[in-house]
């Protein structure tokens, strides 16, 4: 029995973790992305440490405290930091409109849960019925990164595809082995350093951080 | 069927009775907030008083629907809080209208009082009954998926076998009401010209809606009018406590848990009414031609609960 209230909890989560996915997309704001950025990390920790807890796999408490230390505090403060320099909080209109992007979203959402029900068939783990969340999860972050032109949201777009990622893996198989886990923290922590510099570039040679300019780098 | 015929009088007299106070709550809590001296608690009761003892003027080109409206409204809102169980769940009215008659008794009282606004003819109310029109058009969709998720789960659109399902069988956490919760509050908020959609404290005419169409009224035919719109945030408050805090309402024919239930519902009021002003004073009200936006997002909110609850809880 306390077993499947765990496993209600974890739903809750997940249902949490694909509610936040949806206000990353209406978001106009950067710091109001960031902010969704680090309780979207801080409600995948907190079901991970629940499966953790609930099943016995005790590699996952170190998953969940990878993601409490690197994308609830670390990552979140490095992006306050690095708008606060670059001074670009201001409105960034998507490339489609708002409610265009929320419509194509639902088709992604319906789209992932067909998908996943297969799948979910196949797995043996309790927390098997969120798969269809975490995929949707990829797939709306996948969407905003397609929809944002400015690098930092595409940037946050990725970051949020990896938290899904990570969250199919914790509901489908129990996590990846620790020693996968912490290449993939330490790949992505990395990458968001190695962007943040690209940043300053990008803007330094273009005056903006719109990605559109890039494509004049083409050659013809 | 006598227990719940005194019940079903006793609620719906509570819930008119009450109502203003409801709103003195939230004006209080947001006086606060905002660092003013707050109004008294019992402000909209002597606003309701002051009303009734005006004589009422009204414009000539005014037909007999600009009188009747304002009752119309009222009696809309008397029986909605009607069906809505607030402290009991055994209520005689529940067998003759469900939630989605609920919605269509809250449309009615929105037609008539556009009606009486365009009634009169001027560019304000015609104006306002416009805008109401665009705002409700898409919360009424959204307030019906939030209803069709809880009835999903419940297997009925009933209200008094939602409440019963959700307080008083085993407890279960059901993740698709965590997006109709989301869902629901973007609609009243909509639906009771609170902030993020309507401003209630405003008459600037480039912003105003709810209040561009009551313009007109004075005396005891506003009087009924903000009656019924505290009333019409009561019933709101009691279906947003019905469908996502239901714990302590009386089940059917408990009635030694009527005092209890009352006092749970007091104190559910109490938290809800301060939580409203803690919304509205740290939100921006949107840009009228955002509202569509607002409301498609609530629209899209309750979809997802409802395709949540088909892959988590099925």
């Amino acid at each position: 029995m306390s077993l499947t209230y765990y496993l209600q909890v974890v739903n809750l989560l997940a249902a949490l973790l694909l509610l936040i996915s949806f206000a990353m997309l209406s978001q106009r704001r950067i710091v109001g992305l960031i902010t969704l950025f680090a309780w979207q990390g801080a409600a995948l920790a907190a079901s991970t440490a629940i499966v953790a807890g609930s099943t016995g796999q005790h590699h996952l408490y170190w998953s969940a405290g990878i993601t409490l230390a690197l994308k609830v505090i670390a990552m979140p403060w490095f992006f306050y930091r690095l708008v606060r320099k670059l001074d670009v909080d201001r409105d960034v209109e998507p490339m489609i409109n708002i409610p265009t992007t929320m419509l194509i979203g639902i088709v992604l959402v319906i789209f992932a849960f067909n998908l996943a029900l297969p799948i979910s068939q196949m797995s043996g783990t309790v927390t098997r019925s969120t798969l269809g969340i975490a995929m949707a999860t990829v797939l709306l972050a996948f969407l905003m990164m397609i929809t944002r032109s400015k690098a930092i949201p595409q940037v946050i777009g990725f970051l949020a595809m990896e938290n899904g990622l990570f969250f199919a893996a914790t509901s489908a198989t129990y996590g990846m082995p620790l020693v996968v886990e912490m290449g993939v923290a330490l790949d992505v922590l990395v990458g968001v350093f190695v962007l943040g510099i690209f940043f300053f570039q990008i803007r330094e040679t273009f005056d903006s951080l719109d990605l559109k300019h890039m494509e004049k780098l083409k050659e013809r | 069927m006598i227990p719940g015929i005194l019940l079903q009088i006793i609620q719906t007299l509570v819930a008119i009775l009450l109502a203003p106070l409801l709103l003195g709550w939230v004006n209080l809590c947001r006086a606060w907030l905002q660092g003013r001296r707050a109004p008294p608690l019992t402000q909209p009761y002597r606003v309701l008083k002051k009303l009734f003892h005006k004589d009422a003027v009204i414009a000539h080109t005014a037909s007999p629907l600009f009188r009747f409206a304002p009752y119309m409204v009222f009696a809309c809102m008397a029986l909605a809080a009607g069906i809505v169980p607030t402290f009991a769940n055994d209520l005689a009215f529940s067998p003759a209208a469900d939630a989605i008659a609920l919605v269509g008794v809250f449309a009615l009282a929105r037609v008539f009082l556009a009606l009486a606004a365009m009634d009169i003819g001027t560019s304000f109310g015609t104006l306002g009954a416009r805008r109401e029109m665009l705002i409700s058009f898409l919360a009424e969709p959204a307030l019906l998926m939030v209803f069709f998720t809880a009835s999903l789960i419940s297997h009925s659109t009933a209200l008094p076998t939602i409440v019963e399902t959700l307080a008083h069988k085993e407890f279960v956490i059901y993740p698709s009401m965590a997006f109709a919760a989301v869902a629901f509050w973007m609609v009243s908020t909509a639906e009771n010209a609170r902030i993020p959609v309507d401003n209630p404290a405003t008459h600037l005419e480039l912003t105003m809606i709810h209040e561009a169409m009551i313009l007109e009224y004075s005396a005891r035919h506003l009087a009924l009018i903000e009656w019924a719109v505290s009333l019409k945030l009561f019933t709101y408050s009691a279906l947003g406590i019905a469908l996502f805090v239901p714990w302590g309402i009386a089940a059917r024919g408990d009635f030694a848990a009527l005092p209890l239930a009352f006092l749970a519902l007091t104190l559910k009021m109490v938290v809800g009414g301060a939580t409203l002003s803690l919304l509205e004073a740290t939100a921006a009200k949107v840009r009228l031609f955002r509202a569509p936006e607002f409301l498609g997002t609530a629209f899209m909110l309750a979809v997802l609960g409802m395709l949540t609850h088909f892959l988590l809880e099925v």
